[in-house]
């Protein structure tokens, strides 16, 4: 229970449908000394919500510090993808190596057969294989099934998602319906860990190592000007650039490359490609062993695009798109979907 | 929602149930000592009666003088007058060092920390691993500018006791003043202001079955102190406020209760907590006791359960009815390691898989028998949770 008004539904429907409940909610960094700054989803102000709701709906609630879990497991692969040249979807590893593997066996120890939480996809059970399937939310506005794909069948296996089924405006009115306190708070935005957005001085602050002056180049290796480090940009990106551009074209980041601090820019036409490779790919359908169809979606407000999905074997994959896609950005995950079935995914190469 | 057969509170040392004696004075104190103790006319005049008799019973129960009781809203604001009030006073004598034990309960460590920020030079005198504060780690950090030395007479978290009186004459010796922090200990074990030796004692009214809100700093005779709170001429001038008449009438009639029965209740609670000890020691393998068996409060005992994380055993515990803690929680109510064990030198591991017991005036043998039929399974289950955790 983040504090949310999607958790809170979710903790409050089960219990509702008759389920024996306990409300879990993570603390995600160290509240003692005052720290009030970091954002929306584990600021102490959301703790205290996720409590206020789990009493109101007659539930048990407990707050599990996992600091150091968060620390390790997501906040330093974050500075690190950055320092690498890469855009880290921090919220996705969150849920495969923190709520769904740490908090769930929590979980489990305290005699839970499922983990719930609010998010906007579902699981089904194939009859046919018996695999767990993972679908999109049926809010395709609201749908989290992107950040969900690296859950293994196990994980999926007792996931619940009861608000995956309903649009989020049902949810918010279920919630004022039964006065849950937190009915009218605003949907998080942002990265939970940033505060108000500005991720660069964060990674700076975590590894100093990454303010490291570079050079623009354009496609053709000319130099255009300097920059205080990769980490503040990320493919596509056009604004605070602070170049002019040569013909008067607005520029853009096609790539970034760590080994020598550059920066590549270059015209709109540049930032579309057909390929991209993934690894670390997650099945949730069977490994195919040939090509196979499927709409592939590069980041979490992408429409999916059709593709042809090769598996390569040893975890990783190619995606070749029928159309050319804009801004495929390394760091961010590639997800597979078929219809409303995530197929797979990977994160970008 | 589960359905327990009972609920266990084990948790004292983090606030107790009120006596019905205590209840009935609060209600009846509340309801028709409306009055103003400052208050000149009859209305007044009660609240300072019932305020009187509750400033006699604590007086007994300290064997302390009645002018020398402050009451007070509670330990953390006693610990806070007795540290700031001092070292305010003492300050234009030039000294401005200040000495606490790593095992203070954060009202004071947090208290010496604001006053570093604001110059004053500190220093937190390191305990053994049981938990004990030895006289020649004072005698080495004081000096002849240390203004305060601050020593809880038992620990929250594992009840050891400190030999305050030898403490108090080292401080002495070198013009400092002596303050201990019993509020774990008064109404538990018997606590004397001359036989300590002290200057400044705080304690509070609801860790022996008084109300919250309530508390006392007791302040020796003749002892210079600024106050803290600062307004009208309450209490001797010492603490500025109207009082809290209610919370006060039932601190004494604890205090009064607590005094009466202490030959008794004490040895009673130490059966109890000793037959909870053997039973969890006998029926959970890895579990260990931590702190100073022969020299702690009869009613706490603080156990270590071997690859288990204490705040899942906690959770656990609860969801069967059983109200237990571990160390101190922090501001959301998550549990940190412990800075009591961690000052004890115990591994990490160790730290982070303690729990804390504190029985008290309405524990049963029901109870502890309960707990130790309960405790095997839940911490084999948790043991039985395969994924590694983050290394600490």
């Amino acid at each position: 229970m983040s504090g949310g008004v999607d958790s809170s539904v979710a903790a409050a429907l089960l219990a509702e449908q008759g389920h024996d409940v306990i409300g879990l909610s993570m603390q995600l960094y160290d509240q003692s000394e005052g720290h009030t700054s970091f954002g929306s989803c584990c600021s102490i102000d959301d703790l205290h919500d996720a409590r206020r709701v789990a009493a109101a709906i007659h539930i048990p609630h407990y707050i599990l510090n996992f600091e150091k879990q968060f620390d390790q497991q997501v906040i330093s692969n974050f500075v690190q993808e950055y320092v690498a040249g890469r855009t880290p979807l921090p919220c996705a590893r969150c849920n495969s190596d923190l709520k769904f593997a740490t908090l769930a066996d929590r979980a489990r120890g305290l005699g839970a057969d499922a983990v719930a939480t609010g998010h906007y996809a579902r699981v089904e059970r194939a009859e046919a294989s018996g695999r767990y399937l993972l679908k999109r939310g049926v809010d395709s506005g609201k749908d989290q099934s992107y950040f969900l794909f690296s859950l293994t069948q196990e994980q999926l296996a007792s996931a619940l998602f009861p608000v995956g089924d309903r649009p989020k405006e049902t949810v918010r009115d279920y919630a004022r319906r039964r006065r849950l306190p937190v009915a009218n708070k605003p949907d998080s935005q942002e990265i939970c860990f940033i505060p108000g957005h500005d991720y660069r001085s964060f990674v700076t602050r975590r590894a100093p190592e990454a303010a490291r002056v570079g050079v623009f180049v354009d496609e053709h290796g000319d130099v255009l000007g300097t920059h205080e480090g990769i980490h503040r940009f990320t493919v596509g990106q056009r604004k605070g650039l602070g170049l002019a551009s040569p013909t008067g074209t607005p520029m853009y980041v096609l790539a970034l490359r760590a080994a020598d601090q550059q920066v590549i820019v270059g015209p709109k036409s540049s930032l579309e490609r057909t390929t991209l490779t993934a690894s670390d790919v997650n099945w949730i359908l069977a490994e195919p062993n040939q090509p196979l169809r499927a709409a592939a979606q590069i980041r979490h407000r992408h429409k999916a695009a059709p593709a042809a999905v090769r598996s390569l074997g040893d975890g990783r994959a190619e995606v070749v798109f029928d159309a050319p896609q804009t801004a495929i950005t390394p760091g961010q995950a590639v997800v597979f979907y078929d219809g409303d079935t995530v197929v797979g995914g990977g994160w970008i190469d | 929602m589960n359905v327990s057969p009972m609920r266990v509170y084990f948790d004292y040392n983090a606030t107790s149930p009120l006596a019905e004696d205590v209840t009935d004075a609060v209600v009846r104190a509340t309801r028709d000592v409306f009055g103003n103790a400052s208050s000149v006319h009859h209305f007044g005049q009660q609240a300072k009666a019932t305020m009187d008799a509750a400033r006699s019973a604590v007086a007994t129960l300290l064997n302390a003088d009645l002018s020398e009781i402050v009451f007070t809203s509670g330990g953390t604001e006693s610990d806070n007058f007795a540290i700031r009030g001092a070292a305010e006073a003492l300050e234009p004598t030039g000294r401005r060092h200040l000495i606490a034990s790593a095992i203070e309960h954060e009202a004071v460590l947090n208290t010496l920390k604001a006053l570093a920020r604001r110059g004053w030079r500190t220093t937190l005198l390191s305990v053994d691993q049981s938990g004990i504060v030895s006289p020649d780690r004072l005698r080495d950090a004081i000096g002849t500018d240390t203004a305060v030395v601050s020593v809880m007479q038992a620990n929250n978290e594992i009840g050891t006791i400190q030999p305050i009186a030898a403490l108090a004459a080292i401080a002495h010796e070198h013009g400092a003043l002596m303050h201990t922090d019993a509020v774990q200990s008064a109404g538990k074990i018997p606590v004397d202001v001359r036989a300590l030796g002290v200057d400044l004692l705080s304690m509070s009214a609801h860790k022996f079955n008084g109300p919250k809100g309530a508390g006392v700093l007791w302040i020796k005779r003749g002892t210079r102190m600024q106050p803290v709170l600062t307004g009208g001429k309450h209490e001797r001038n010492r603490r500025a406020g109207t009082e809290n008449v209610p919370a006060i009438a039932g601190l004494g009639v604890a205090a009064r209760l607590a005094a009466g029965k202490l030959s008794v209740e004490a040895p009673r609670v130490a059966a109890l907590r000793d037959r909870l000890e053997a039973g969890i020691l006998r029926a959970v393998p890895g579990t260990a006791v931590n702190g100073a068996p022969e020299s702690r409060v009869p009613n706490t005992t603080n156990i270590s359960f071997e690859r288990v994380e204490a705040e899942s055993l906690l959770i656990a515990l609860d969801l069967e009815g059983v109200a237990v803690s571990t160390g101190s929680a922090c501001s959301s109510g998550t549990l940190e390691p412990s800075h009591v064990l961690r000052a004890m030198g115990l591994a990490a591991h160790r730290t982070q898989s303690s729990l804390r017991f504190s029985l008290g005036m309405f524990s049963t043998e029901e109870e502890v028998d309960r707990v130790i039929e309960v405790l095997p399974r839940l911490v084999e289950k948790l043991r039985g949770l395969t994924r590694k955790t983050v290394p600490a």
